[in-house]
């Protein structure tokens, strides 16, 4: 079982887990991601790694609440312990040669472009970091991502922090006044991404994105992961997450992403009611 | 004097149009008036050929005059020498190619039925009897596991007999391998897995779950911890995809993904389970094994009206066993053979709608010594379905390979060993099942854990003598 030691809640709708998975911290890196189940009738949920802390033997997650076990996961207090917990899984990033990169976070994704900036900044590379968020009460990790950029840039789609647009307008811009980037780092909505890839394109910039499709095991097994990268069908969980964003049937990722939204929402109608039981 | 009757005694099973909307077993089993009956037909040959088509080498004739004496339970411990899982075997093995096939009873009428007595026997031993299992004394030594399949455990069973500290790695949350992700419920049942894992674990196994090898530790970290020998176990995990268009689409699964959602995850309990899976009213599974008659029958238990085979030889090259592919079209799963799909067609949100096969027909001989399929000229057709199944086989998982250092294996994946003993070219590192010979049955698997389980007490017992 894997216990809980910190919990903090990073806005209405984003909270944050410390876990307790002395294996799996040993190993973890940033771009990689574990799978857990809350309880014996549960699926099988993966969520990238959000930190690792190998001395405390302990692995960071951050989640919004959108599903039945997202939902659990919110509820779950310090001392309480997960079913299962399985990682680290898939590839860990690679950025060899950078010297300078532009790191972009949307929404959620922002708790998963962090630990990539996070090591960019430790292997002594440049990050400019942009993240943004519908509104400024949905802004997360704000404090930890100045320790970690050189330049942090945050915008709002309706401009409640004072910086009104979206991260690719804001990475325009950058671009436009004469920034080099040896890559940028795109994680977020998928929607997001793809345009991040079609603005960077045209520049030639290196463009890693991280993507989150459906799957099951995490392990190469099921195969609902696949996503179409340069024309030929590959497994998120054990070819990516992270891919050459520029390769990305973005359109494909979209509508398999969507695959089981029906479903979804009455699972978290039968979990509601369940909940209202106990 | 023997039971002379030719034909076998008839196991009852549900009736199909009844089965086909449930997942409870298929077939019932022996009651004991049934074994005994059926025990009796065993000439107890002298030579016992029954034996030599058996790959865990189950003492078939004396565990069946048991049976036919009316001792159970003694039948019980004594297929339990050899065998670690006699309720799995007795469900699953392909008993006409093996053991059955060469029965003396069977040159002039039915062979004795041993995997319907085998199975008696395990259920009457798991309802009957609790017995505490008394554990060896340990030995001290330490073996490593990679993988709770039936290849896994037969090795774990086998050495922590003999007092070796085992531990197996599991991948997944749950133990079995394939015993639970694969096989659906109604050829064997969870609960009945479940429990001949628990026996083993009984006699000294440790399972850690969630542990991905080649993942979380690597082979060698593995060494470093103090195990003189590991067993790879790891199956055949990764599912081929045909490369037709439109395998990418909303409604397209692999066996595996579609299996696992309903086995492993129970996605026939949704919502009350909260993994979910989409079956449609009309599927079309592609392929010809057991794996496709199970995600055909499985379909049609979970409400699909019709559900198609697409295979493109003819019954006669079928791979899955007779008995399958009889109980599917019994269950009323439509057979298209002698057809191969070209291209997975869909609607403009993405959802399949249907798939586009050609008609074949049988050629010369190929690589596989099967009758070649090739395509007929113009025969191109479209069947309307909503959810397309890829049951076309499975390699092992790359996952233990790129991460162990001189481990060779074929071009294809499977790990390279020495038949007689289940070495790898790597030191100390021994593999068995699915691993090293691509999808295989279940009772293979437990042989070559068994072979290896041998190997390993050697190895570690000489190093002993020198040390």
């Amino acid at each position: 079982m894997y216990k809980v030691v910190r919990k903090k809640v990073l806005n209405s709708q984003v909270k944050l887990l410390e876990i307790e998975a002395p294996y799996v911290a040993r190993k973890a890196e940033p771009g990689q991601f574990i799978i857990l189940r809350t309880h014996a009738d549960g699926e099988r949920v993966p969520l990238t790694i959000a930190d690792f802390d190998r001395v405390k033997g302990t692995i960071t997650i951050i989640f919004q609440e959108v599903g039945a076990t997202t939902k659990q996961l919110g509820q779950m207090e310090v001392g309480d312990k997960l079913l299962d917990f399985a990682g680290p899984l898939g590839i860990a990033s690679h950025f060899d040669g950078v010297k300078k990169a532009a790191v972009i976070g949307g929404g959620l994704g922002t708790a998963i472009a962090f630990p990539q900036a996070k090591k960019l900044h430790g292997m002594g590379v440049e990050v400019d970091m942009i993240a943004g968020f519908r509104n400024q009460e949905l802004i997360i990790l704000e404090e930890e991502m100045k320790t970690v950029a050189t330049n942090l840039y945050i915008t709002t789609d309706d401009g409640s922090n004072g910086r009104k647009g979206f991260v690719t307008d804001m990475l325009k811009q950058l671009i436009e006044a004469g920034n080099k980037y040896d890559v940028v780092i795109a994680i977020g909505p998928p929607i997001m991404m793809k345009f991040i890839c079609a603005l960077t394109k045209p520049y030639g910039i290196r463009t890693i994105v991280s993507l989150n499709p459906v799957m099951v095991d995490g392990t190469g097994m099921c195969g609902g992961c696949r996503v179409t990268v340069g024309g030929e069908t590959k497994f998120a969980c054990v070819d990516g997450p992270d891919f050459d964003g520029h390769q990305v049937d973005f359109d494909e990722l979209m509508r398999r992403i969507g695959m089981y939204k029906t479903e979804e929402k009455i699972s978290e109608e039968a979990h509601a009611c369940n909940i209202g039981l106990h | 004097m023997p039971n002379l009757s030719p034909k076998k005694v008839a196991m009852p099973e549900q009736a199909p149009d009844v089965r086909n909307r449930n997942f409870r077993e298929v077939a019932l089993g022996y009651t004991a008036e049934m074994a005994i009956e059926e025990a009796q037909r065993c000439l107890n040959c002298k030579h016992k050929p029954c034996i030599s088509g058996c790959p865990v080498n189950v003492k078939i004739p004396e565990f069946i005059m048991l049976v036919a004496a009316g001792e159970f339970e003694q039948a019980y411990d004594k297929i339990r020498e050899t065998n670690a899982l006699p309720a799995v075997c007795g469900r699953v093995c392909p008993q006409e190619t093996q053991c059955e096939e060469k029965c003396v009873r069977g040159i002039k009428g039915d062979p004795v039925a041993i995997g319907r007595l085998e199975r008696f026997v395990a259920d009457w031993y798991m309802e009957n009897i609790t017995k505490e299992v008394l554990m060896s004394p340990r030995n001290g030594h330490k073996v490593a596991i990679i993988g709770s399949g039936p290849a896994g455990l037969t090795c774990a069973g086998d050495l922590a007999k003999i007092g070796y500290d085992v531990t197996i790695f599991e991948a997944f949350h749950t133990t079995g391998g394939v015993l639970v992700y694969g096989i659906p419920e109604f050829r064997l049942p969870k609960a009945l897995v479940q429990r001949e894992i628990d026996a083993v674990k009984a006699e000294g196994v440790t399972i850690m779950t969630n542990m991905v090898i080649g993942k979380v530790l690597t082979i060698d970290e593995i060494m470093a911890e103090g195990f003189e020998a590991v067993f790879v176990g790891s199956g055949a995990g990764l599912p081929a995809f045909m490369k037709i268009p439109g395998e990418n689409l909303n409604g397209v699964y692999s066996a595996n993904e579609f299996l696992t959602r309903i086995n492993l995850m129970k996605a026939y309990k949704f919502p009350d389970c909260d993994t979910p899976v989409k079956v449609g009213n009309t599927v079309a599974v592609v392929g010809g094994g057991n794996v496709a008659m199970d995600a055909a029958r499985s379909a049609k238990r979970l409400g699909a009206e019709k559900v198609y085979i697409i295979y493109r030889r003819s019954e006669a090259e079928l791979p899955a066993r007779a008995e399958e592919f009889h109980h599917a079209k019994e269950e009323g799963i439509i057979m298209k053979l002698l057809n191969n799909p070209t291209r997975i067609l869909g609607d403009e949100k993405g959802w399949v709608t249907g798939i586009e096969c050609v008609e074949m027909e049988l050629g010369e001989p190929d690589a596989s010594g099967r009758r070649r399929p090739v395509a007929k000229l113009h025969s191109e057709h479209v069947v309307p379905v909503e959810t397309v199944i890829m049951s076309i086989g499975t390699s092992p998982n790359p996952l233990i390979r790129t991460t162990t250092p001189g481990l060779d294996v074929q071009k294809w994946g499977g790990i390279i060993v020495n038949e007689e003993t289940g070495e790898t070219s790597k030191h100390a590192v021994y593999a068995g099942g699915d691993a090293v010979t691509g999808a295989a049955t279940v009772i293979l698997a437990m042989g070559a854990g068994k072979t290896a389980a041998a190997a390993i007490h050697k190895q570690i017992q000489e190093k002993k003598a020198i040390d």
